[in-house]
């Protein structure tokens, strides 16, 4: 079985809450060296047998139609999980 | 007159948007997600909830349902459709309506009597209010911030399709104060405050003649049956 992994995140021009929450809890662990957090999705996309071009070029389609609102978030990773990135 | 309600798993003000139909005196008529039958309905709301959960994002999975195939092509043929709260969002990721609906900027839940300015009174579902009218209904959502791009929200102000404003607050970040907008043709209606709950005395918001008293939401719903009446 073969893996695609699509990753999205939110525009940098649009405001990201959850990113920020998690920016304002960090500090309250100790750890203040993060000035800004950004929360974004990754999918697993699995196919059988190994990950073709066929199959890659299917969950760039999925990225931009359905995983995706080009209004709000930017695709930012399309990718075999097995490559050497 | 015949007015569709959608139920998708997770919508919750269906059967208080079919009330506030029937005090308007129409018929409703449920609508199944899972069917792309309309059942010759005159008109269609998509009503507030959370579909599918909110899962991936609010109202993208309703969007891909086999109702909202058919609603769209009713719609780009003119049927009226009007959109609440995640109905709105359903609208939105169905590309009917431009734009998107994202996290409130104070990362809170809202719930409040919202009063709004009707800026557009000539599309199907705001006939019977004033131009430029202020009127209260109820707020309740976590995701109500209109967000688009700078090249949409001038085209949505420059052809006058901003519908509702939010007025004294704005309780989301809302580009622009936008609370409601419409399509080209005016039909297509969609707005995160709730009409549904503010349709009978007793049980409606805040008004000058009591506590519970306000009624504007149900202009919502006669406006439609003017508007197709007309048509």
């Amino acid at each position: 079985m073969g893996r695609i992994i699509v990753e999205v995140m939110p525009k940098p021009e649009i405001l990201d809450p959850q990113g920020k929450a998690v920016r304002g809890a960090l500090p309250r662990q100790g750890i203040d060296v993060f000035t800004d957090v950004r929360q974004g999705k990754r999918f697993e996309l699995t196919v059988e047998g190994p990950v073709t071009q066929e199959a890659l070029a299917d969950a760039a389609k999925a990225a931009e139609s359905v995983l995706s609102n080009p209004i709000i978030e930017d695709v930012v990773a399309i990718y075999d999980a097995e490559a050497i990135r | 007159m015949k007015i569709g309600v959608v139920t998708f798993p997770g919508t919750l003000d269906d059967d208080d948007a079919a009330r506030a139909i029937r005090l308007a005196g129409a018929d409703p008529v449920s609508l199944w997600h899972a069917s792309d039958d309309l059942r010759a309905v005159d008109a269609v709301v998509l009503p507030g909830g959370f579909s599918y959960g909110d899962y991936l994002r609010c109202g993208a999975i309703a969007a891909l349902a086999p109702v909202m195939n058919s609603v769209v092509s009713a719609a780009n043929a003119g049927l009226p459709v009007l959109g609440i709260c995640n109905g709105f969002q359903v609208l939105c990721e169905s590309h009917l309506l431009p734009g998107a609906l994202i996290r409130n900027s104070q990362q809170r839940f809202v719930c409040r009597d919202q009063d709004l300015v009707v800026v557009n009174n000539s599309t199907a579902w705001t006939r019977d209010f004033g131009e430029n009218e202020t009127i209260t209904i109820p707020l309740k959502n976590g995701e109500g911030n209109f967000q688009a791009t700078a090249d949409a929200v001038a085209e949505l102000e420059g052809e006058g399709r901003v519908v509702f404003r939010y007025a004294g607050l704005n309780p989301n970040g809302s580009m622009n104060d936008i609370a409601g907008i419409t399509n080209a043709r005016g039909n297509v209606v969609g707005l995160m405050p709730h009409p549904e709950h503010a349709v009978e005395a007793g049980f409606g918001v805040r008004s000058a003649d009591g506590p519970r008293a306000g009624t504007d939401g149900l202009r919502f719903f006669t406006s439609v049956l003017t508007s197709t009446l007309a048509a």
